[in-house]
Parts: C-alpha cells; sequence; structure tokens
C-alpha cells in the first residue's frame, strides 16, 4: 500500500530521466568488447584450469589464449573464431588443449574467413551453447529445489556474511549461520580480488579479510548449503560479488556454479575501485545478461555511496543510482524480481530526526520499486567501536527494515570496524534481528505515516532533488557526471582508471555466440 | 607520599570497587560444567570474585558468557606511555596563514590506500572536503593541495606520484589488519621513499584504526594516528613539522 503518495508523473520523469541518461553508455556498451567479456566467452565454451607452470604463478589458461589472440589478431572480432579455428586447424580436442598448446608457442591465430569462417562459427556456437545449457539446467535445479524446501517463512530475507579467508572455513561458518536462521550466505572476497584481471584457480586457503572467488570454492560453498538446506528445511542462498575487472567471468562461474544472487553494480567499480568506466559500463552489461540468463538475484551497491558522502545530503544520489541501474538492469534483461537494489541506515545518530529521515528514505526506495528484492544494508559508518551503542543502532536498522517492507537485510554487527565477527557477535546480531522480527514483524500494517508529516515531506523532497540531478545528468552525460565527482564525491574521468588497456572497439566481423544467445533470449 | 592519583583501579559504582564486564565464548556445550570454566577463566583474568552472570548456548559446541567482577590489578598512571600531542590545534584560517609565512606556496599533500587495502573511508575522512567528526577536510584548506590517489595504490606509483606532484607530506591510510597486512605495507612504503629520496622524502604520514601512534619509528614514518584522528589534526600536526623542517633547515 503507497504511503507516501508519490506524484505517479514524477516518478514516471524520474525513470524516463534515467532512461535517457543511460542510452549513451548503453551504446558504447554495445560497441565495445573487453578483455573480460572474451574471457567469459570462452569459460561458457568450456576452457578450465590453469598454467601452473608460469613464472607469474597460476595463470588461467583462458588468460594465456585471450592474451595470445589479441597479441596475434587483436580481439575486434572477437576470441572465439581465431579460437576455434585453430582449434579445428591443430586437430586440439578441447579449449584447454589449445592453451596449452599457445603457452607451448605451438599456436599461430588468425581471424579465418570464407568455409573456415562458417566453421569456427558453428563449433563456437555449439560449445557455447553448452555452457548455457548448464546455467539454464542450473536455474531449473533451483527453481526445483525451492519448490522442494520452500523459501524462507519470512520476508526480509536474513542476510549473512562470512569471510574468513579459507573456505574450509567459511563452510563451518555458512552452515552453522544458516542453522542460526540465516537464509542467505554471501563469502565476501579477499581484499584486491576486484582488481586482479583474472579469476584464480582451484580451492584457496588463504585470503585477506575474505576469500577468493574461485569456480571451486563456488562449487564447494553450494554443495556445503544444498547440505544444510536439507538440514534446515528451506533453500539457503548463496552469494558472491561480480565486481571489479572479472565481471563477465565471474558472473559466468555464478551461473555455472548454481550462486543464486550476486552483487553487481553498475557504477561501483568506476567509483571505488577506479576502474576504467567503459571497461565498467561493457563489463557489467553482459555479466548482467548472464545473470538474467541464470535466475540470479543482482544486489547493487548503493550503500556505498553513504559511506563516503552525508547520508542526508546525498540520498538523493542513492535515488539516482537506483534509478540507472534498474535501467541498465532491464536493459541487460534482468525482470524487476531478480533486481535487489540497494540503500543502507547510514545517517549520523546525533542528526535529530535521524531514524524517521531513514523511514523517509527506505519507504521512498520501497515506494519506487515496488516489485523488486530491495537490500537494506546496516549501518558501518556510524559503528565506532562502541559496540553497545552500536547494537542499539542495529536493532533501530532492523526495525526501520521491517517496518518499510524491505526484502533481504544485512544482518548488522555490532563489532562492525573492529574486528571480523566473532562467533558470538553473529549470535547476538541475530537475536537482535529475531527480537524485532518477533516484536514488531507486523508493525508495517499499523504505520500510516502523516500525509504532510517529515517522513513523506523528506521522502518527496529526496525523490525531487534526484529529479533535478538526472536532469543535470542528461545535460551533462552520464560519463561527464561520473568524471565530476556527483556520486560518492569521487571524481572518475572515462579515459582513465584501472583495465581501459582491456577495452576493444567491436569490428564489423565481430562474432560473440553468448551475445547473440543472451540478446536473443530477451 | 605519592600522587594519590597514581594508581586507580576500575570504577563500578564506588570509588575502588574494580568493576569490569567482560564477555567471551567458550568451545564447550552450554551447562553448570561450562559455567564453571567461564568462572575459571575469570579467576585467571585476575576478576575476584567472578560473576557469570548470563550463559546461552551457541548451537550445539559453543557457550557465550556475560561476566561480572572485581579485578585485584591497579593501573600505575606513571608507567603509562602515550604520545601526547606536542603541537597546538589551529583553526583552518590559522593553518592557512602560517603556511603562507612558511612557505610561501601552497603545502602539497598526495595521499591514499596503499596495497590491497580497498578501504577508504580513513583516507577520505582526512582530505575530502567533507571531512569527520564535523570539521572539513584538508581539501577545504586554501593552503593546501591535495592529491587523493583513492584506494589500492601501489607503492612505486605512490612514490611517483610523490615526485611528480612534488609532495611535502605524503598520508597513507591503511585499514585491513589481517597477517599485520597494514605494518608491513607501512614498513614497504617508508623504505620505498627513503630509498628513492633519500633526505628529500616528503613528511610520512600513516593513519589507521589499528595504529599505535607509539610505532612510528617502526614503521619508518614520521607520524602515525589512530582512531577517531579529525583533519584538524592532521592539518595542525603538517603545519607544526613544516615549521620544525624549516627551522633545521634555516
Amino acid at each position: 500500500m503507497a504511503l507516501l503518495d508519490l506524484d505517479p508523473k514524477v516518478v514516471a520523469t524520474a525513470r524516463a530521466l534515467a532512461a535517457r541518461a543511460a542510452e549513451p553508455v548503453v551504446s558504447i556498451a554495445k560497441a565495445h568488447t573487453t578483455v573480460a567479456v572474451e574471457r567469459a566467452t570462452l569459460r561458457l565454451a568450456g576452457i578450465t584450469g590453469a598454467d601452473s607452470t608460469h613464472r607469474a604463478g597460476d595463470v588461467p589458461w583462458v588468460n594465456r589464449v585471450i592474451d595470445t589472440v589479441r597479441e596475434q589478431c587483436g580481439l575486434e572480432h572477437g576470441v572465439v573464431l581465431p579460437a576455434f579455428h585453430a582449434l579445428r586447424e591443430n586437430n586440439l580436442g578441447t579449449l584447454t588443449e589449445l592453451a596449452e598448446a599457445t603457452a607451448a608457442g605451438q599456436i599461430q591465430f588468425k581471424i579465418p574467413a570464407g568455409k573456415e569462417l562458417t566453421a569456427a562459427k558453428k563449433a563456437a556456437t555449439s560449445a557455447v551453447a553448452k555452457g548455457i545449457r548448464t546455467v539454464d539446467r542450473n536455474r531449473a535445479q533451483r527453481d526445483k529445489l525451492i519448490t522442494k524446501l520452500g523459501d524462507p517463512a519470512q520476508r526480509p530475507w536474513i542476510y549473512l556474511i562470512v569471510a574468513t579467508g579459507d573456505i574450509d572455513e567459511d563452510v563451518v561458518q555458512a552452515q552453522n549461520a544458516a542453522r542460526a536462521g540465516a537464509d542467505i550466505i554471501a563469502v565476501i572476497r579477499s581484499t584486491g580480488q576486484s582488481l586482479l584481471d583474472y579469476v584464480p584457480e582451484g580451492a584457496t586457503h588463504h585470503g585477506f579479510a575474505g576469500t577468493y572467488a574461485t569456480q571451486e570454492n563456488f562449487r564447494i560453498m553450494r554443495a556445503a548449503l544444498d547440505d544444510v538446506s536439507k538440514e534446515v528445511g528451506r533453500y539457503v542462498r548463496l552469494t558472491n560479488y561480480a565486481s571489479g575487472l572479472c565481471m563477465p567471468e565471474i558472473a559466468v562461474l555464478a551461473g555455472l556454479q548454481r550462486l543464486d544472487m550476486m552483487l553487481n553494480d553498475s557504477m561501483y567499480g568506476i567509483l571505488f575501485r577506479d576502474i576504467n568506466p567503459i571497461r565498467t559500463f561493457v563489463d557489467q552489461r553482459f555479466s548482467r545478461q548472464v545473470h538474467a540468463r541464470a535466475g540470479i538475484i543482482i544486489n547493487t551497491g548503493e550503500d556505498n555511496y553513504l559511506t563516503t558522502a552525508d547520508a542526508v545530503e546525498a540520498a538523493h544520489t542513492v535515488t539516482v543510482s537506483q534509478l540507472l541501474n534498474e535501467h541498465f538492469a532491464h536493459e541487460a534483461g534482468l525482470p524487476d524480481h531478480l533486481l535487489g537494489l540497494g540503500h543502507a541506515f547510514e545517517i549520523n545518530p546525533k542528526v535529530p530526526d535521524s531514524f524517521r529521515l531513514e523511514l523517509a528514505h527506505a519507504l521512498l526506495a520501497r515506494e519506487l520499486f515496488p516489485d523488486a528484492p530491495l537490500k537494506w544494508m546496516p549501518p558501518t559508518k556510524h559503528m565506532t567501536g562502541d559496540v553497545f551503542n552500536g547494537y542499539l543502532l542495529d536493532g533501530f536498522f532492523n526495525l526501520a527494515g521491517v517496518l518499510t517492507g524491505q526484502s533481504i537485510l544485512l544482518v548488522g554487527m555490532m563489532t562492525e570496524a573492529v574486528v571480523t565477527p566473532f562467533l558470538s557477535d553473529r549470535d547476538l546480531a541475530l537475536q537482535n534481528v529475531r527480537y524485532v522480527l518477533n516484536a514488531a514483524g507486523s508493525l508495517a500494517e499499523d504505520f500510516r505515516p502523516a500525509p504532510d508529516g517529515l517522513i513523506v515531506k523528506r521522502a518527496h523532497q529526496v525523490l525531487g532533488e534526484a529529479v533535478d540531478l538526472l536532469e543535470r545528468i542528461v545535460d551533462d552525460g552520464l560519463l561527464n557526471a561520473i568524471a565530476d565527482g556527483t556520486f560518492g564525491l569521487m571524481k572518475r574521468p572515462a579515459d582513465q582508471g584501472k583495465g581501459a588497456d582491456g577495452v576493444v572497439e567491436k569490428a564489423d566481423g565481430y562474432f560473440n555466440p553468448a551475445s547473440e544467445m543472451l540478446e536473443a533470449a530477451r | 607520599m605519592s600522587d594519590p592519583k597514581r594508581y586507580v583501579r576500575p570504577y563500578g559504582d564506588t570509588t575502588g570497587d574494580g568493576m569490569i564486564q567482560t564477555s567471551f565464548t567458550l568451545p564447550i556445550p552450554f551447562g553448570p560444567k561450562a559455567d564453571g570454566a567461564a568462572q575459571q577463566l575469570a579467576n585467571k583474568m585476575g576478576m575476584d570474585p567472578a560473576m557469570v552472570v548470563h550463559s546461552h548456548p551457541i548451537g550445539d559446541d559453543f557457550t557465550f558468557f556475560v561476566v561480572y567482577g572485581s579485578v585485584k590489578h591497579l593501573v600505575d598512571l606513571d608507567e603509562v606511555k602515550v604520545v601526547e600531542r606536542e603541537y597546538p590545534l589551529l583553526t583552518p584560517a590559522e593553518v592557512n596563514t602560517t603556511l603562507k609565512k612558511v612557505l610561501r606556496r601552497k603545502l602539497v599533500v598526495v595521499g591514499g590506500c596503499i596495497g590491497t587495502d580497498a578501504h577508504t573511508v580513513g583516507i577520505d575522512a582526512i582530505l575530502n572536503i567533507k571531512g569527520f567528526a564535523g570539521e572539513k577536510g584538508l581539501e577545504y584548506y586554501r593552503e593546501l593541495k591535495v592529491v587523493n590517489l583513492g584506494a589500492q595504490v601501489s607503492v612505486p606509483e605512490l612514490v611517483r606520484r610523490a615526485r611528480t606532484e612534488k609532495a611535502d607530506a605524503v598520508l597513507i591510510s591503511q585499514v585491513v589488519t589481517q597477517r599485520d597486512a597494514h605494518i608491513l605495507n607501512t614498513q614497504e612504503m617508508s623504505a620505498a621513499f627513503r630509498e628513492a629520496m633519500g633526505d628529500k622524502r616528503p613528511l610520512l604520514v600513516a593513519g589507521g584504526p589499528r595504529f599505535d601512534p607509539l610505532m612510528a619509528a617502526e614503521l619508518g614514518v614520521d607520524r602515525v594516528f589512530s582512531r577517531g584522528t579529525t583533519p584538524g589534526e592532521v592539518a595542525s600536526y603538517l603545519v607544526h613539522a613544516m615549521q620544525e623542517k624549516k627551522g633545521v633547515a634555516a
């Protein structure tokens, strides 16, 4: 039920402006490919493993192939044409064999023509289709398990993070968290993985402040959660991060291993990781197409803006980013029920009426995106190390979450910014959530903000400011707005940032069967 | 006679009662034996008497405790060593006028998070105009030129930028502390500056919630700022350090 009485015309204007702002960026995304998109495509086509003899350590085979193709004939036509042509020409059985031969310097890549081109296209299409079929099967399997075991009994779903650095320890923590009530487990990645231009290989045991995202780690954790799902009688979802320089590849690996949710923001990498804007927009489009195919719920990262900017002054930038994320997601084929748009409880608790303002912002998101599974993020910026105060703040965060109908609640830890959570911190945090759900889970029923009260007025004001900002972004261009520090106060020019050299303009004969299948499915 | 304030005890509700509270988890099942175990640990920690006021199971294998009790220990304030601020806190206007007088140009500050650390919260709180704790960040100061390199800056890149920007001071922030990453990264950074620039190196300042201000020498930096540091303190320190430097040079 609508409580804010938002003007549908203003809402429609906001969406139209977001679409206009995004349009030029979508065109750029369509006209380019990246090393990461090409690697993701080869992963769908079945390449696995790493070159363990390389002096730089384990280099994934897919990186060896892409780098060599790029050196020898460029990536303007996509990697599959030269790769599948070389496979046939050299009578090799698999892409991994091709990679080994490539590493040994035995392969000369070229862009095929005529009959050879037709043959390469056919072979590539059939290999990629196999990968897509695995993704489809995983999606069906998830649906089957949900039918059998069921979804969580309550909304919001309870989202807990594990981050030990060792996948085996993560399994223990994740299973215990599920037994204690977690509906979603997120395995935080090792610090710095977002800036690796490759995906590490195998099971890993030494991450920093998190565990590396690898295909094998995905498999191990999904299997562990399948076990515990049976035990607790509900399907426990698994989350990881499709952000950084390997967005498309990680998205593919998530689809291949039946992950259920992925962090995937259209601008996070640009703003917070200083990744080149063009690289990010190309990568996020492909990765979201893969997520759409896999039925994966994306989680966007608007909470991050509020950790750098002031949560009151910058409230409208969250709304703007949500609208942009929504548009980019729709454009990539993601329906509303897979859009976990993010926002956060980050207003300074010393600000008068801070809780009322939080309710206004949270309700605005709820009513702007009624069918999206919104992700509600706990306080971090004003968690000071005073754990007692932090526990209280988390209680208010939980209350705001249930009162405004948030869909996914990331459980706040009182030891935020102090230590990685103790076992007891997580237990206390879940008690906090349970208490609020039990005491006030249905309070939304009785909650009617006064029509001309602070909450309603504030929500209208934020939406108005969002429309103003979107107008400026349309005039200025989204890339210029990002360059000027509009979001999260960070200035990111379009020609700078990490990974810029991995962006390639597509040639006329560019061919990528994955893109074709994913576009066609929309 | 010693100063009556030299020795102190924790204060619960009466002077000298020594009361503290603590909480912890033991890897044993919930029950009377677990409570007894918690009691024993508290006694060994110097809490006597200790009261296990609450316990509850976490899963089958763990028990969580809250313990109140009196500690026997005394704090000897004469033995407490901390870094006391040896410079005056200046307002932004005072910082600007002093710098103008001392340098006759803008003071250049280059900052960033080094290593794999992606947490820019600290460096942004100090550098961004937005600031922290009601104080504007260093970007707000007219006589400071601030170059914020953001997250995950490599040490060679930091040295290179410090050189091209002719930095007077380099501020680095470290939040992640797993396996002492913050210490190792900072040492690597200070060593790189020493090697690349010797005595001509800029002022090196490290900040982060888990740093101890007494660690400056060990880290090879000029100053360490810990949790709760405000931009004004950093700016005041920079002015102080510049004055010292000029004093020596003159």
